[in-house]
């Protein structure tokens, strides 16, 4: 099969559509790479935009919107919705991609992004496009509006569950650790915690810029219920057993670190830090694309 | 020496706040640790399961309250002005105005009135950074009576919106003015010689001096506004044209109050001599409140020699 913005629409049902959790998990790997050549294709045109970023979290993304968050789509604003908050507010194209692909908006508008008068912002906007929960952008937000989000559940008499994901920058900002603290404080049920730990950020690798290892033992020294193993954020497997591990707890908030490639899939963006946000050339395109075509076809084999 | 009302504008935002609290259950209410001072800790009490002390984390207090704010529930969020406004002021801008969401940010203690703890604490350009802030209103009560009322009514127009809160008691003037409405300037003297624009603390400053000026033969048009943003300039640039002189009074920097929210909404074409009285571009220190005030220029005798200037002029 040939990944085009056509036949998006046919890959994302069959998602959907399948029940078997194994062949599942295979159509949810195939559909993840599928956008990141959309992805990588949308920030090729529009001339701007992060790729490393966006890359990074197409697995988790994929898995959270075909088979974990409970939402309506004819809906968007259903009070008995799970929340989701990209607090790495600069995964936007990915995030757009996804929600698409579940029906949230046309993919046409895909093709928007970052233009005059489009509903697609360079950052995630709330008023704006459908199926965003939370504006994000500025890093460090995502977790203090996730405590509030959960926390509101039992006064409003809902049940939802709050997810937010957050990565690197955001862990450079003491907002995320003043955050992890009343997260600890007042416990919220439904509290999610996944981190997209990449490590490595705009000027330079997490090490370099602003160390943040090791993370689980933060996470539970401030009293978080944290998986204690890493899980690998790129496969959909170890991404699902993360969730198997998240649905068994009873003690809040959990959190969940998983392992990432900033630029995954092609070779020459996987682990640089200037691919954080560089423009992709036309020389560029050509061999990424290649690269995630090549992935692509291996991927559908399985399927 | 202070006339006391007997209330200051903290303790009726306290009580407001248990009146508020029985009647809408969706009411919330978030502090970061100074519940003590800025007396939502009555809230805290009386309805623990809508109250979260978030500690001394401005940033987290803001953008818990707005991530609440979208479920349907209606946040208070209560600390020193000068830490809202100033390290909050991003999460304030980025998640609660650009999202247009209903958080009501109390900034307590502000203006010169936390006055004994010096330059750190006191709030002097909060109402230039919430009135520069687009989907924001700005709301500076003169009159701890109208706390309730403001409190109400910003409930029920939704949206962002700054009520500035001050730490002392003030006198009330309440009695002395007919139809108070939080978006409407209130009228408290009619005069055709000079327009005077006051908010805040010292606004029963500039009511005082209206008796004052009228024994020297000055009739003063006195303007008491609490809404700062919208501002509702339609009477007071009728008065002006009258006049020809504004008096502007507040317990703000020059930058970005009053004085500018005044300027922006009676320019164009009308053209009139204009005084100010407010704090210079500086930072201020410490002292007992009033005496800290006529130190920086904001007191009855700064508005009447200002009052006299424009009126000789």
């Amino acid at each position: 099969m040939i990944w085009n913005i056509s036949n998006i629409n046919q890959i994302a049902s069959e998602v959907l559509e399948e029940d078997d959790l194994s062949v599942k998990s295979a159509l949810m790997q195939r559909l993840a790479q599928g956008f990141r050549l959309t992805v990588f294709d949308l920030l090729h045109r529009a001339g701007s935009g992060h790729w490393g970023g966006s890359s990074s979290a197409a697995e988790l993304l994929t898995v959270l919107y075909f088979h974990i968050l409970n939402i309506d789509t004819e809906n968007p604003r259903k009070e008995s919705r799970d929340r989701f908050i990209l607090s790495k507010g600069h995964g936007a194209p990915m995030l757009y991609t996804v929600l698409s692909a579940r029906g949230f908006f046309p993919l046409e508008d895909l093709s928007t992004l970052r233009e005059l008068n489009s509903h697609l912002q360079g950052h995630p906007c709330m008023k704006k496009t459908p199926g965003v929960d939370m504006s994000t952008g500025a890093l460090g937000h995502g977790l203090s509006v996730a405590v509030g989000m959960a926390l509101s559940a039992p006064l409003i008499r809902q049940e939802f569950r709050t997810i937010v994901l957050i990565g690197d920058g955001d862990l450079n900002e003491g907002q995320t650790w003043e955050g992890i603290m009343s997260a600890s404080k007042f416990k919220p049920e439904g509290l999610i915690i996944l981190v997209d730990y990449n490590r490595v950020q705009l000027d330079g690798s997490e090490s370099e810029i602003m160390p943040t290892f090791p993370l689980i033992e933060k996470f539970a020294s401030f009293g978080i219920n944290v998986c204690p193993g890493h899980h690998d954020g790129h496969d959909v497997g170890s991404v699902l057993d993360a969730w198997d591990w998240i649905g068994r707890q009873t003690k809040w908030p959990v959190a969940v670190v998983f392992d990432t490639i900033k630029g995954k899939g092609i070779s020459f963006t996987e682990n640089n830090h200037r691919w954080h946000g560089a423009r992709v050339d036309d020389l560029a395109y050509e061999k990424g694309y290649l690269e995630l075509d090549t992935r692509f076809q291996e991927l559908d084999k399985k399927c | 020496m202070l006339k006391d009302s007997g209330i200051s504008m903290r303790q009726a935002f306290g009580d407001a706040l248990l009146e508020l609290g029985a009647i809408h259950p969706d009411l919330v209410v978030l502090d970061a640790d100074v519940s003590g001072s800025t007396q939502t800790i009555h809230f805290g009490k009386t309805f623990p399961d809508r109250f979260f002390n978030v500690g001394v984390a401005e940033t987290n207090l803001v953008d818990m309250a707005a991530g609440m704010a979208t479920t349907g529930l209606k946040p208070v969020v209560s600390t020193f002005a000068l830490f809202l406004a100033l390290k909050a002021a991003e999460q304030i801008r980025n998640t609660v105005c650009y999202n247009q969401l209903p958080v009501i940010l109390a900034g307590g203690y502000a203006g010169l009135s936390d006055s004994f703890d010096g330059a750190s604490h006191q709030s002097i350009t909060d109402l230039a950074i919430m009135r520069a802030l687009p989907q924001m209103k700005v709301y500076v009560p003169f009159d701890p009576s109208h706390i309730g009322q403001i409190l109400e009514h910003i409930l029920k127009e939704g949206g962002p919106a700054y009520i500035r809160l001050s730490r002392n008691p003030v006198p009330s003037i309440s009695q002395q003015e007919i139809g108070f409405h939080p978006d409407m300037p209130v009228r408290a003297a009619k005069g055709a010689h000079l327009t005077m624009v006051a908010c805040g603390i010292p606004s029963y400053m500039a009511h005082e001096t209206v008796a004052e000026l009228k024994k020297k033969g000055f009739e003063t048009d006195l303007f008491l506004v609490t809404t700062l943003k919208p501002f509702r300039g339609e009477g007071i640039r009728q008065s002006l044209e009258k006049s020809g002189r504004l008096l502007t009074i507040e317990e703000h920097t020059v930058i970005g109050g009053l004085r500018s929210a005044v300027l922006e909404n009676t320019g164009g074409d009308l053209s009139y001599q204009a005084e100010y009285i407010a704090i210079d571009d500086t930072y201020c220190g410490t002292g007992p409140y009033l005496e800290l005030l006529g130190k920086y220029g904001i007191s009855k005798k700064h508005i009447i020699q200002k009052a006299i200037k424009l009126l000789q002029a």
